[in-house]
């Protein structure tokens, strides 16, 4: 149905590369869905775009051909590609919340394709619509399509974009990593609705993804790209289980196993950080408006001891990095203790907390905001040390020494961050954090930017530095395969509150909560062994 | 945990080793066609005005009772200081005086560029610091904002006029007075760049290094503003030059004495219909001169704000 063949898309001059794409040819069958998966760079979405018509004049299509039911797109023209939209082929993209107009309600947003596209009646239309929006599994229809896009959650968003998409039933969807931006609970539910759909019409799919337990979850077949080539095409079972090329297996042997990693704890060793019936409540304060108290966080009791480390695992808003910044005091909680070693910092003015800043530090998500992009490695590694009186030889020599801990090279210190690559930066948020000596080092979602491979190093790196520093670790993310790599002990939040807390052992194989439960059985590919090969 | 063979990683060159080409901020303005044709414009301008003694010029306060109101390129006679005659071209005319349009205009850039880069010093300077702590400071927010709302609430020529005439016009008056009606919008400016940039995690991250709250400020927080404030102030230094030449042309600046674009232009207003070089020629430097700051903002703007690169 979809036949792609020879495809070439070239690249602006001056950029790292020639080709965007090169001389990929892949096909999709009617009620097939066939998976993209490639790491960031790797051409995919650039693909789904080539095939929408959708590419800037910026990367002009210089070889193949993309045929649609016979029907060469690359050779269409504007008001062609017009017409085919939405009728034979359609796109969900990642970001629902971007994806649909702010000011207008879901229900038009709707009706604006038939409109176009169809010649059915102001009554027809409406029933269509909310015949789709059923059909999508969204709860009260009528009042669905009656709201505007930020009355609703990023799911139920996302599924109106799936209902925009299938309205018309096309042959084709292009699904460009339609879950990435959602919780892994919301996740689970929109692959089987994908799933479900896809089945019922016999549209095809192309679908688009960096995961590996999506892949598992949902894909026929699958095509692995690297650097704008397509390296493997095969179904999925053999590309999983029997990967030819090396690529491949490095990637799936990259995917975290859930098997959680099984190591002793010590159970003596002296605690680090407790917090005891820590409480961030957020206060809604406005003249004439009625107050209103939003719960971030709420009797969190934790502790994290010395060469270990505590994952809090919760999907976004359940207040997991509230708990991260009140440890190191960039918010201020509004009840309960932190008792880092004996000293309670909860209430500690900044005057008396400056000493003891430098024994927390904390590396954040997203490696391309961390550091100031206009000052040199060197500079961001020795400015903790420099603040504490280190003289500046001395801080520098540290830095030396921390780079080569984190693998990378001196010539690093001269160098600004606009140079380095999102895995490479991380690393330098790490030294930086290490410069100071600190004796609990907290990971905010600290790998979940990054790609499969290069979070498999940079996951290394930080369970070689918590060995070598006997580092006590709090280790925040929302991945549950990287948790159960790293965490000796795990802690599951909630809508702001611990719902369960233990060995990591435990909770992995046992789990006793319902909504802890829920959160492995939504785990994509979770029957999937990765990380064995 | 277990990891995968590094060699395979290495084979694979997972993590590009090589480091990225690094291109200065200040080469990527040069490229910039209209950085430079402004750029040129205004060196040429500097230039003039540096050199104006020896460009064929007099003394711009001369006059001389037998050379009024002469067009231009003709010759005449003018008075020095000495009480000596001497012979004198006068290129672009001379005025109702007796004194020499083209001295006058090539003097008077001095006091434009001057007042031009001053003001935009000034506003900016003051802006900074101003937008810094309202920014960063929660609880000054609310006061000095407000205090900046009143501030432009009335029209900058007003204030200006308000100012000279309080404490006589001089140069540092007449720069104060059309500077601080600038502040305000400065201090917007850089209060809204402070509220995004105070978010980011790098400022985070030197918080929990322990870094000073100044030197968060001033080493952190300032350098990301800059891009935006380079542009703004030439902005400001295009819309100074203006006022200058506005509040001498409405007898409120600078005493009609000294030499600028807008004393010689109200010096011409009477005779406008018989004599319009008075008025032509400082008009035309006044217009190159903002013309050309303007397309250097214009250029700065696209060379350094990513948004706008990125749409080119």
């Amino acid at each position: 149905m979809l036949e792609v063949r020879d495809l070439t898309i070239a690249l602006p001059p001056n950029s790292e590369r020639a080709h965007a794409v090169q001389k990929v040819s892949f096909s999709v069958a009617r009620g097939e869905i066939l998976c993209l998966v490639g790491e960031s760079g790797s051409g995919k979405s650039v693909i789904a775009q080539g095939v929408m018509g959708l590419l800037p004049n910026t990367l002009p299509v210089t070889g193949g051909s993309v045929s649609l039911l016979g029907e060469d797109i690359t050779r269409a023209g504007l008001a062609r590609l017009r017409e085919l939209r939405c009728v034979r082929m359609s796109m969900v993209f990642q970001e629902p919340t971007t994806a649909l107009n702010p000011v207008m309600r879901c229900g038009e947003q709707l009706d604006e394709v038939l409109e176009e596209h169809t010649r059915l009646s102001p009554p027809e239309r409406r029933a269509k619509i909310l015949d789709i929006v059923r059909e999508v599994q969204l709860p009260d229809p009528e009042r669905m399509v009656a709201s505007y896009p930020h009355q609703l959650s990023g799911g139920q968003r996302q599924r109106i974009m799936i209902a925009m998409a299938l309205i018309l039933e096309p042959a084709l969807l292009i699904a460009d990593e339609p879950t990435t931006a959602l919780d892994v609970t919301t996740q689970a539910q929109i692959l089987r609705l994908i799933k479900e759909l896809q089945a019922r019409h016999g549209t095809g799919v192309l679908f688009i993804t960096h995961d590996f337990g999506v892949v598992a979850e949902i894909a026929h077949r699958v095509a692995v790209l690297r650097l704008g080539e397509l390296v493997e095409l095969g179904p999925k079972d053999r590309v999983l289980k029997q990967p030819q090329h090396d690529y491949t297996k490095m990637l799936i042997a990259s995917v975290p196993t859930l098997q959680p990693h099984g190591r002793a704890a010590d159970p003596s060793a002296p605690v680090v950080l407790a917090t005891k019936g820590l409480a961030k409540t957020y206060r809604d304060r406005s003249w004439f408006a009625k107050r209103r108290d939003v719960h971030a966080a709420q009797d969190v009791n934790l502790e994290v001891r010395r060469g270990q480390t505590l994952g809090i695992v919760g999907e976004s808003g359940s207040g997991k990095s509230t708990v991260a910044r009140c440890v190191v005091r960039l918010i201020d909680p509004s009840a309960g203790e932190i008792r880092l070693g004996g000293e309670d910092i909860a209430s500690m003015s900044p005057g008396e907390l400056r000493p003891l800043r430098q024994r927390v530090q904390i590396v954040f998500q997203d490696p391309y905001r961390s550091l100031n992009p206009r000052r040199t490695v060197g500079e961001a590694i020795i400015e903790g040390p420099l603040n504490y009186g280190v003289p500046r030889a001395e801080a520098l020599e540290r830095a030396r020494r921390l780079l080569e801990l984190v693998r990378m090279d001196q010539g690093a210190l001269a160098r600004y961050p606009h140079q380095f690559s999102g895995g490479q930066r991380q690393r330098i948020c790490i030294a930086r954090a290490l410069a100071m000596q600190p004796e609990l080092l907290i990971a905010d979602e600290a790998v979940s930017a990054l790609d499969v491979s290069v979070q498999a190093q940079v996951l290394a790196l930080l369970e070689e530095i918590r060995t070598r520093l006997n580092l006590a670790m709090l280790f925040i993310t929302h991945d549950l395969r990287v948790a159960a790599q790293v965490c000796d002990q795990v802690a599951v939040m909630s809508q702001g509150r611990v719902v369960e807390y233990g060995p990591a052992d435990e909770v992995f194989l046992r789990p006793k909560h319902a909504y802890t439960k829920a959160l492995f059985e939504a785990a994509p590919g979770r029957d999937f062994a990765f990380g064995a090969a | 945990m277990e990891t995968p063979d590094p060699k395979l990683y290495e084979a694979l060159s997972i993590e590009a080793a090589a480091v990225r080409p690094q291109e200065s901020i200040w080469q990527r303005v040069r490229r910039n066609g209209s950085v430079r044709y402004a750029g040129v414009m205004l060196a040429v301008l500097v230039a003039v005005a540096l050199a104006a003694p020896w460009l064929g010029t007099v003394d711009p306060t001369l006059f001389d009772a037998g050379s009024r109101d002469l067009y231009p390129g003709r010759s005449g006679e003018i008075t020095t200081l000495d009480g000596e005659t001497i012979k004198h071209t006068f290129w672009m005319g001379s005025d109702s005086l007796g004194r020499d349009v083209y001295s006058r205009v090539i003097y008077g850039t001095r006091v434009s560029l001057i007042v031009g880069v001053l003001c935009a010093l000034l506003a900016l300077a003051l802006g900074i610091v101003c937008g810094l702590a309202s920014g960063y400071l929660r609880w000054l927010d609310g006061i000095l904002m407000r205090f900046m709302d009143g501030l432009m609430a009335i029209p900058a020529i007003l204030i200006a006029i308000a100012l000279v005439a309080m404490w006589r016009g001089s140069l540092a008056t007449v720069i104060v007075a059309i500077a601080i009606p600038e502040i305000p919008r400065v201090t917007r400016l850089v209060r809204s760049l402070v509220l995004s940039i105070r978010e980011e995690p790098y400022v985070e991250a030197a918080i929990s290094l322990g870094t000073p709250t100044w030197k968060i400020l001033f080493g952190h927080i300032l350098p990301n503003c800059m891009a935006p404030l380079v542009v703004q102030g030439t902005f400001i230094c295009a819309f100074s030059i203006l006022v200058e030449a506005i509040l001498s042309f409405l007898g409120v600046g600078l005493p009609p004495d000294i030499p600028t674009w807008g004393n010689v232009m109200a010096e011409g207003r009477q005779q406008f219909n018989d004599y319009p070089h008075n008025i032509f020629f400082p008009g035309v430097f006044l217009a190159v001169t903002v013309l050309a700051v303007n397309i250097l903002g214009d250029g700065l703007r696209d060379t350094l704000d990513p948004k706008m690169a990125k749409r080119l």
